[in-house]
């Protein structure tokens, strides 16, 4: 099983994601921004960081990258897609998702361990929690406030297509506290905080977030 | 100064100032005292040159030649850390003082170098921006060394948390901290936020970078091989940062002078985390035969260093050099600061590779010059010598000043002033009131506001991090083999006796290593003091750097690198003599590393080395009393190593639930953040104990080397026996526990109150 995870010019989770990836059973595949080429992956991974150092508006140039044209594609066919914090940005810049993520309310980069709540575990990244499961994993960003208009917000609910939520204080003003949002299919997730810093006891407040990264592999069995 | 020429406009930049007509016109007034240089150094260079500098080499000479560059007044008393045996517990440094930063061996073919550098002045003008490239800066430090950078970490310091300036300069500086070290995906993984009046107006801002490298990959500043080529790549160079040596760093502020914002530089970190992987692609084609960052002094700095510590000359088109501002003269090309710039010496057939691997990462390259054997180092401008010098009289032969140094007459007065007047708490209302005062107070408090601003879990290796007693990175995944940083120093103590101060400073850095799991191999310094050309702080210097080589000697270890920071000072009054210490440390496996917290119910807590009746300096005599007076603890360099090799052994056979080291505030404040690190608390009495003569200076003494550790009752007798063969003193005081932290016959305090007091302390003025 090949999970790719792209890095960007900026891109900084990368080689954590790609742990992760490695720690949950499967082979992890560099690709590379500018090449048309997913290169037989199953999965794709858009790690965190600052792409292209956030100019312009976090994502809004990583959309227009070379792989994210093959990664686009390949999500409308149905694989499955992460984006993790700046890829969460990137998948709502290139309209895999909808929304936007806006500076935090407190206008200040925030790190923490995150308390969150699972409320949707049908996606391709979320099988192998429960719903209502609550997890903990860090949470690290400065542009992490999820936004979206009502009628937006109303669906996503609606449809259950709310994939985590922040539990205690939210910590950067996301609206309803939208953690992470995934689409209609449920093969496209787009999560602020970083499952990928809590997959071993040793480097994270604990191993909550490795479930992500297996779910990928049970749904890619299926 | 009244000698010096009124500052004539200079060689306008139309008319080139060439070597030719710097020949032909000796008598042409230079504004060399604006420049920082004083008359005689001007001197120095017309007589190293033979004539009169051109406007150009009169650039490199002032920016070079200055405090920040030269340290010509520290030189010579930094040169007693070269007397030290380059040597750690794991045997030869592979590089030491000189080089950009040291490099130590530390097992398993792999090295890490670290070094911490200041960037104080440029801070105070611009928060944001001067913090921010401080950590650029640091970081291509270290990458020049060959090193992939993993970690960072940030001593801060600044006027009372609730002064109106604090206000401005604090959050500018963490976010500027942040918004760097975040951008380029390098964890920050401890440092210290202390608060004292002195530093009102003069905020520390240093900043320590680790890197890792197998000892294959250890590359140098120096450019050899006649007919290599000399890349600039990275960065445009621009305007900003121009003169930011010579101005900035050497001479004091003056509320009343311009604005000197525009001599700060403006970093980008995304562009410097480009430069990180590109640099490393670079040395992993094994194309670079040498390498120099450019940071204070530009490229008069990278071109003279790299020349003089090569084998011959270098020439340089400085017309070449990719510029975002067309209109710069040469004397500014060469004394900008532009940030995120390297410059390499490449053979002529690794070039190729060399701009292909720039081109992959969007860095852009030029060549701007080549290695030459004419022992000097030649500029050109657009065909005509605008610099004609022996690199190594700028790079290396600067001034050396032998300052006058004294001890000040108010020091003796100052150490008579003790706090053995000062009235203590004796009830237990009243220690259960100071504790939490002490606790709450801006140094004690919760650092949260600051470190949740800084991303510590980037490339998933950090195993400790703040408000952990030490820094430990992961280094191998597969052996885990780590290090452990930590840095420190309380400039309290530094004020009432400097030579003991730095040791203290030492002391509890190689402890908080130790505490941790780590042997402790080596030092960096960043020495924060006041203005030189004041007899009492060059005495507080001279002192300070005595101390420090003293008990490095002791301890074994050397110090490998480190940085000066003068002229902080308002007016006649200087910081708290700074010396900040960090030590670096070895984890053989960091899943042993010991953590600081109460882990579970029902541990044996106890307090390691011996408590003596010293309040003099301490957190509480300031909290307190607001006082300052008297003589610091006692320096006990043997029971330091005693200890923190009892503790490296202590963390490979797995007897310590928790460790934590004992500090600023004692065992008082020890307890109470081991305690709400996991909501677990403590039930301890010092009836018996050894510490029953006084409750107050068991809670509050700040004895060094000293430790509060936890075991499981079933490996107390192994404990104990191991520490009796250390000769390192145990002390039982009580069993973890329950939701409070409970001084049998005192007083017994919620964790949750704790907690409050402890977290509330700075959201409180600087808003949530």
């Amino acid at each position: 099983m090949k999970v790719g995870v792209v890095t960007f010019p900026g891109s900084l989770d990368d080689v954590d994601a790609q742990r992760a990836v490695r720690l949950a059973g499967a082979e992890p595949v560099a690709l590379w921004h500018g090449d048309h080429d997913l290169r037989s992956v199953d999965a794709v991974v858009l790690p965190g960081g600052f792409s292209y150092g956030d100019y312009l508006r976090c994502g809004a140039i990583a959309r227009f990258a070379p792989v994210m044209t093959e990664v686009v594609a390949a999500a409308h066919g149905g694989m499955p897609v992460l984006g993790i914090c700046n890829g969460f940005q990137i998948l709502c810049e290139s309209h895999l998702l909808p929304g936007a993520l806006i500076r935090n309310d407190h206008r200040k980069f925030v790190c923490r361990d995150q308390r969150l709540r699972i409320d949707n575990a049908a996606t391709a990244w979320t099988s192998s929690y429960e719903a209502g499961d609550e997890i903990v994993v860090p949470l690290k960003n400065g542009e992490g406030g999820f936004v979206a208009d009502e009628f937006t917000l109303d669906l996503l609910e609606g449809e259950g297509r709310v994939v985590a939520r922040y539990l205690d204080d939210n910590p950067n003003g996301s609206l309803r506290d939208i953690a992470g949002i995934t689409n209609e299919r449920g093969n496209v997730v787009g999560l602020m905080p970083h499952p990928e810093h809590a997959v071993e006891d040793l480097c994270g407040p604990g191993t909550d977030g490795l479930g992500f990264f297996t779910s990928v592999l049970s749904a890619l069995v299926k | 100064m009244t000698d010096a020429p009124a500052a004539t406009a200079p060689p306008a930049k139309f008319r080139l100032d060439t070597v030719e007509h710097a020949d032909a016109t000796p008598d042409h007034e230079q504004p060399w005292a604006d420049l920082g240089l004083k008359a005689d150094e001007y001197a120095r260079i017309r007589e190293i040159l033979g004539r009169r500098p051109t406007g150009a080499e009169l650039a490199m000479y002032s920016v070079m030649w200055s405090e920040h560059c030269s340290y010509k007044s520290s030189k010579v008393h930094l040169k007693k850390f070269g007397e030290l045996p380059q040597e750690t517990p794991l045997g030869k440094t592979l590089a030491g003082i000189g080089e950009n930063a040291g490099v130590i061996d530390v097992g398993q073919g792999y090295a890490v170098t670290f070094k911490v550098e200041s960037h104080n002045h440029p801070s105070y003008v611009e928060p944001y921006q001067g913090a921010a490239t401080g950590v650029g800066g640091i970081v291509r430090d270290i990458l020049a060394m060959g090193a992939r950078p993993v970690a960072v970490m940030d001593p801060l310091r600044f006027g009372p948390l609730d002064a109106p300036d604090t206000k401005r300069v604090m959050p500018g500086i963490v976010a500027g901290v942040g918004g760097y070290g975040n951008c380029l995906g390098l964890p920050n993984i401890g440092g210290e936020v202390v608060f004292d009046e002195t530093y009102l107006g003069n905020p520390l801002v240093n900043a320590l970078c680790v890197g890792v490298l197998r000892h294959e990959q250890l590359h140098t500043a120096h450019a050899s091989g006649e007919g290599n080529q000399v890349v600039l790549y990275g960065a445009r160079t621009g305007g900003d940062g121009i003169g930011g040596v010579s101005v900035l760093a050497s001479e004091t502020f003056d509320a009343e002078g311009p604005a000197k914002r525009p001599s700060v530089q403006v970093g980008d970190p995304f562009m410097e985390k480009l430069l990180i992987e590109c640099t490393l692609e670079l040395f992993d084609a094994e194309v670079v035969a040498g390498i120099q960052d450019l940071g204070g002094a530009g490229l008069s700095c990278a071109t003279s260093e790299l020349a003089s510590a090569g084998d011959g000359g270098m020439h340089v088109e400085l017309d070449t050099v990719p510029l975002r501002d067309s209109t710069l003269s040469p004397e500014e090309i060469l004394m900008s600061e532009s940030q995120e710039r390297m410059m390499a010496v490449v053979e002529p057939r690794h070039l190729d590779r060399f701009m292909e691997i720039c081109a992959k990462w969007d860095v852009e390259a030029t060549v701007v010059g080549e290695v030459t054997e004419t022992g000097r180092l030649v500029i050109d401008w657009h065909g005509e010598t605008v610099v004609d010098v022996p690199p190594r009289s700028v790079a290396h032969d600067g001034p050396t000043y032998e300052r006058p140094y004294a001890r000040p007459d108010w020091q003796d007065a100052l150490q008579a002033d003790t706090t053995a007047s000062l009235a203590r708490p004796a009830s237990g209302d009243e220690l259960r009131t100071t504790l939490l005062d002490v606790l709450s107070s801006p140094n004690q408090a919760d650092k949260s506001w600051i470190t949740d601003q800084y991303d510590r879990y980037v490339r998933g290796n950090t195993v400790l991090a703040q408000p952990e007693d030490a820094g430990v990175i992961r280094i191998d995944d597969d052996t885990n083999l780590g290090v452990a940083v930590s840095t420190d120093c309380n400039g309290r103590f530094a004020k009432l006796d400097p030579y003991a101060g730095a040791q203290l400073a030492l002391a509890e850095s190689y402890r908080n290593v130790g505490v941790s799991g780590g042997l402790p191999l080596a030092v960096t310094d960043c020495l924060n003091f006041g203005s030189p050309e004041d007899p009492a702080v060059m005495w507080q210097f001279e002192r300070a750097t005595a101390g420090l080589k003293d008990a490095c000697a002791v301890l074994g270890i050397p110090v490998t690198g480190g940085n000066v920071s003068f002229y902080n000072q308002t007016g006649e009054t200087a910081i708290l003599p700074t010396p900040v210490v960090g030590v670096l440390g070895v984890v053989e496996d960091v899943t042993k590393r010991i953590k600081q917290g109460f882990r579970a119910d029902g541990d044996v807590v106890l307090v390691l080395g011996t408590t003596r009746d010293e309040l003099d300096g301490s957190a509480w005599s300031q909290v307190a009393h607001q006082h300052l007076g008297g003589v610091p603890p006692q320096v006990d360099l043997a029971a330091e190593k005693a200890l923190a090799d009892l503790m490296v052994e202590v963390a490979k056979q797995g007897l310590a639930t928790a460790a934590h080291d004992l500090s600023d505030g004692g065992l008082a404040i020890a307890l109470a953040e081991a305690s709400i690190r996991n909501g677990v608390g403590a039930r301890v009495a010092f009836e018996g104990a050894g510490l029953d003569r006084n409750v107050f200076e068991a809670l509050f003494s700040e004895s060094a080397a000293r430790a509060l550790v936890t075991v499981a009752a079933s490996d107390l007798q192994g404990f104990t026996a191991l520490a009796a063969s250390y000769g390192v003193p145990v002390t039982r005081i009580g069993t973890t526990g329950g939701d409070a932290l409970a001084v049998e016959g005192q007083f017994s305090i919620p964790v949750t109150e704790l907690r409050d007091r402890w977290t509330a302390t700075i959201p409180a003025v600087m808003g949530a």
